[in-house]
C-alpha cells in the first residue's frame, strides 16, 4: 500500500563523551512519503542534522552511536544492513547536500570529476559516458557554460554557483531521498531564493523526496508538503504546511511563528522571542524539554514526558495541553496542580 | 607568472647575498688565522703565505675581491690543500653524503608515511598512540646514538654490516638507516596530523555521501590532499640531509661534505668554509623555490600568474 519510502522509527543517537553518553536524538519518529517535501525544523542543537546524518550513517562511529530505533529504507533496515549495502545505497538511493557550499567539494579535484566519481561509483558507465552525465547535472542546476567549466576547480566558483554543483553531485544518480542540510543557510538571500527554486524545480522533474532540514520557516513556507519541529532531540509537533502554519499546537512551534518579523506588522513592534535557552542535553531527563521555556507549563510537564496526540489528519502534537487526558478529565485537576500520580 | 619568477629569483639573490656577507665578516671574528704557525713558519714565509692568498689585505679589500671572484663563479683555492679548488673539493665530498642522505630520505618517507597514514587512520588507537611515542623518540633522541647502537648490534655483535668504513654498497647502509630515524619520525607526525585534519573536512564527507568506498575515499581524497603540504616539509629536509651530517659521517667514517665542513672550520680554511656556506644556502634557497613551483601544480589553488582565483 505503502508509498512511504523512509521510515524513522523511535530514533535514538548518543555521543560518546569523556563524561558518559550523551543522548542528542531522543526518540524521533517519520515517514517520509514518495516525492514530497518534508522540513525538519528546529533551533542549533535540536538533533537535525543528526537525524539527518544518521539516516545516511555519516556520523562518526568512533563518537557516536544509534542506541535504539530503526531507519528503515524501502521496506528495508539501513541499520541492519551491512557497511558494503549502505555504501551502495549512498549517493544512488539517498543522496545529501550540505550547508556549507564553500567547504563540500574537494579543493584539489575538478569539479567535473567529483561528479563522475559518484556516477561511476554506482552506476556502469565509461569515462565519456559518466563525462557526459557531468556534464548534463552541470546544465541541469543551470551552470553557464558548463562545458568549460567542468574541468574547473571549486574555487573558480561563487558560493552559489557551487551549491549547484552539490546539487548536481546529489542527484547525478538519481536519487529517491535527497536529503538537504541546511543547503541555503550559507548562502545570500537573492542565492537562496535560486537555489531553492531550482530544487522545487528539479524535485518535480525527478520526483525525489526531500527532507529539508532547516532553521529558516521562511524557506519551509516555501518548500515544504509537510512539517516537524524539533525540539531538544524529539519530534514535538507535525503536520502538514498549512497546520503547521495555521494551527500550531505545540507553545514551541507558536513561539517559534510568533519570533519571526511580519512585513505587514508595525515595524515598531518589537519582536516576540521564546524567553530562556535551548536545553542542556546532557542534563535532559523525564519531562517535556520544552517545560522550562514555555509559557503554559503545569506541574506535570517537569516530571512526564508527553505522548504525542495524534488527528485524524496525522497531524501530532507532543503537549500535555493536547492529551486527552488531561483536557478532558476533571479529575487530573490535582494530577496538573503537583505532578503526582503515575500517567 | 614570468613577473613571480623574475621576482622570486631576484629575492633569492639578495638572499643569498646576505648570507654570503654575514658568513664573511662572522668568520673574521674567529679567532686566529688561517696559517697560525702549526708548522713553525718563520715571519717572511708567513707574509709570502698571507700575500699568496691576499691576507695581507684590509678586511673590506679582501670581501670586495671574494664578491668579484664569486660572481664570476669562482670560489678560490683551499688555504690548507695547495692548489686545489674549493670547487673540485665540494665536488668530491658531495657524492657519498648526497648518496647517504638520498637512501636515508627515501627509507624515512616511506616508513614515515606508512606509519603516519595507519595512526592516523586508526586515530587514538593503541597503534596510532605507538607511532606518535615512536615519533617523539625518533624526533628527540640525536642521530648519533642511534649511529652508536647501529654500529654495535649491527656491525659488531651480528657483524652484518662494515662498523665505520667506506667500502662498496654495503657500507652505506648503516649510516643511512641513522639518518633515516629522524626524517621517518619528522615525516609521520606531519602526514598523521595532516590527514586528521583533512579526515575532518566536509568534502570527505561528501565523498563519503556519494557512495564512494572508504579506501576510495582515503586514497582519492584525504591522502591526496594530506600530501600537498608534505612536499614543502620535504624539500628543504631533504636538502639537510644530503649535503651531509656532521656527526653520522664522523661516526661512520664517510668522507662527505660534513666532515669536510667541519675540518675547514677547525683549520679556518676561510675559502673552504665560505664555499661550503654558499653551495649549501644555494642549494636550499633553489629548492625552497622549486618546491612552490611544485606546489603551484599540486594545489589548483594557487596560482603565480596574477589571475584572480
Amino acid at each position: 500500500m505503502s508509498n512511504t519510502i523512509l521510515t524513522v522509527d523511535n530514533l535514538h543517537v548518543a555521543f560518546k563523551t569523556q563524561t558518559g553518553k550523551l543522548t542528542a536524538v531522543r526518540g524521533v519518529s517519520f515517514d517520509l512519503k514518495k516525492g514530497e517535501t518534508l522540513a525538519i525544523v528546529g533551533e542549533s542543537g535540536s538533533g537535525k542534522s543528526v537525524t539527518a546524518k544518521s539516516i545516511m550513517q555519516l556520523l562518526p562511529t568512533a563518537t557516536t552511536e544509534v542506541t535504539k530505533g530503526d531507519i528503515v529504507y524501502n521496506g528495508e533496515s539501513l541499520l541492519k544492513m551491512t557497511k558494503r549495502q549502505v555504501t551502495n545505497l549512498r549517493g544512488s538511493e539517498i543522496s545529501m547536500v550540505f550547508q556549507d557550499p564553500m567547504t563540500s567539494l574537494n579543493p584539489t579535484m575538478k569539479v567535473g570529476k567529483q561528479i563522475m566519481e559518484g556516477v561511476q561509483r554506482h552506476e556502469q558507465l565509461t569515462k565519456a559516458q559518466a563525462r557526459e552525465r557531468a556534464l548534463d547535472m552541470l546544465k541541469l542546476v543551470g551552470i553557464p557554460q558548463a562545458e568549460n567549466r567542468l574541468d574547473n576547480y571549486p574555487h573558480q566558483f561563487s558560493g552559489g554557483m557551487r551549491q549547484r554543483v552539490v546539487i548536481a553531485l546529489a542527484l547525478a544518480c538519481n536519487p529517491k531521498v535527497l536529503i538537504a542540510d541546511e543547503p541555503t543557510t550559507a548562502l545570500d538571500v537573492t542565492i537562496q531564493a535560486q537555489i531553492l527554486d531550482l530544487m522545487k524545480d528539479l524535485q518535480k522533474k525527478t520526483d525525489t523526496a526531500i527532507i529539508l532540514i532547516t532553521h529558516d520557516l521562511g524557506v519551509v513556507a516555501n518548500m515544504a508538503d509537510r512539517v516537524a519541529v524539533m525540539y531538544g532531540g524529539k519530534i514535538v509537533e507535525q503536520g502538514t504546511l498549512d497546520e503547521i502554519f495555521y494551527n500550531p499546537q505545540h507553545p514551541y512551534t507558536l513561539g517559534l511563528l510568533q519570533s519571526m518579523p511580519k512585513l505587514s506588522e508595525d515595524r515598531s513592534q518589537p519582536l516576540l522571542p521564546i524567553a530562556g535557552s535551548p536545553p542542556n542535553l546532557a542534563t535532559l531527563g523525564e519531562g517535556c524539554a520544552f517545560a522550562a521555556r514555555c509559557p503554559h507549563t503545569m506541574a506535570v510537564c517537569h516530571t512526564y514526558t508527553p505522548r504525542d496526540t495524534v488527528s485524524e489528519t496525522g497531524h501530532s502534537v507532543a503537549c500535555w495541553l493536547q492529551d486527552p487526558r488531561i483536557a478532558a478529565s476533571e479529575e487530573t485537576a490535582e494530577l496538573v496542580e503537583t505532578g503526582n500520580s503515575s500517567l | 607568472m614570468k613577473r613571480y619568477l623574475l621576482q622570486r629569483i631576484g629575492f633569492m639573490l639578495i638572499t643569498l647575498f646576505i648570507i654570503v656577507t654575514a658568513t664573511f665578516f662572522l668568520m673574521q671574528l674567529l679567532p686566529g688565522t688561517p696559517f697560525t704557525n702549526p708548522e713553525k713558519l718563520t715571519e717572511s714565509q708567513l707574509a709570502i703565505l698571507n700575500a699568496k692568498y691576499g691576507l695581507d689585505q684590509p678586511v673590506a679589500i679582501q670581501y670586495i675581491q671574494y664578491i668579484g671572484n664569486l660572481v664570476q663563479g669562482d670560489l678560490g683555492y683551499s688555504f690548507q690543500h695547495e692548489g686545489r679548488t674549493v670547487t673540485s673539493m665540494i665536488s668530491d665530498r658531495i657524492g657519498p653524503s648526497a648518496f647517504i642522505g638520498l637512501q636515508a630520505l627515501v627509507i624515512g618517507a616511506i616508513i614515515g608515511l606508512v606509519l603516519g597514514i595507519v595512526s592516523a587512520l586508526r586515530h587514538n588507537s593503541i597503534l596510532d598512540y605507538g607511532s606518535v611515542t615512536l615519533a617523539v623518540l625518533g624526533m628527540s633522541i640525536p642521530s648519533f646514538v642511534f649511529a652508536a647502537l647501529l654500529q654495535y648490534y649491527v656491525g659488531v655483535k651480528l657483524e652484518w654490516l662494515p662498523v665505520a668504513l667506506w667500502e662498496g654498497y654495503s657500507s652505506t647502509l648503516l649510516p643511512s638507516i641513522a639518518l633515516s630515524v629522524t626524517v621517518t619520525a619528522t615525516v609521520a607526525r606531519f602526514i598523521r596530523s595532516e590527514m586528521l585534519e583533512v579526515i575532518g573536512q566536509d568534502y570527505i564527507i561528501t565523498a563519503r555521501a556519494k557512495g564512494l568506498k572508504e579506501n576510495q575515499v582515503i586514497v582519492k581524497h584525504v591522502i591526496r590532499n594530506a600530501l600537498i603540504p608534505v612536499v614543502t616539509m620535504l624539500g628543504p629536509l631533504a636538502v639537510s640531509i644530503m649535503t651531509g651530517t656532521l656527526v653520522i659521517e664522523k661516526i661512520f667514517a664517510v668522507p662527505g661534505l660534513g666532515e669536510q665542513f667541519t675540518l675547514s672550520i677547525l683549520v679556518l680554511d676561510y675559502s673552504v668554509i665560505m664555499g661550503i656556506t654558499i653551495f649549501y644556502s644555494a642549494l636550499f634557497i633553489l629548492v625552497v623555490f622549486v618546491v612552490d613551483i611544485i606546489y603551484s601544480f599540486l594545489d589548483p589553488r594557487i596560482n603565480y600568474k596574477g589571475e584572480s582565483a
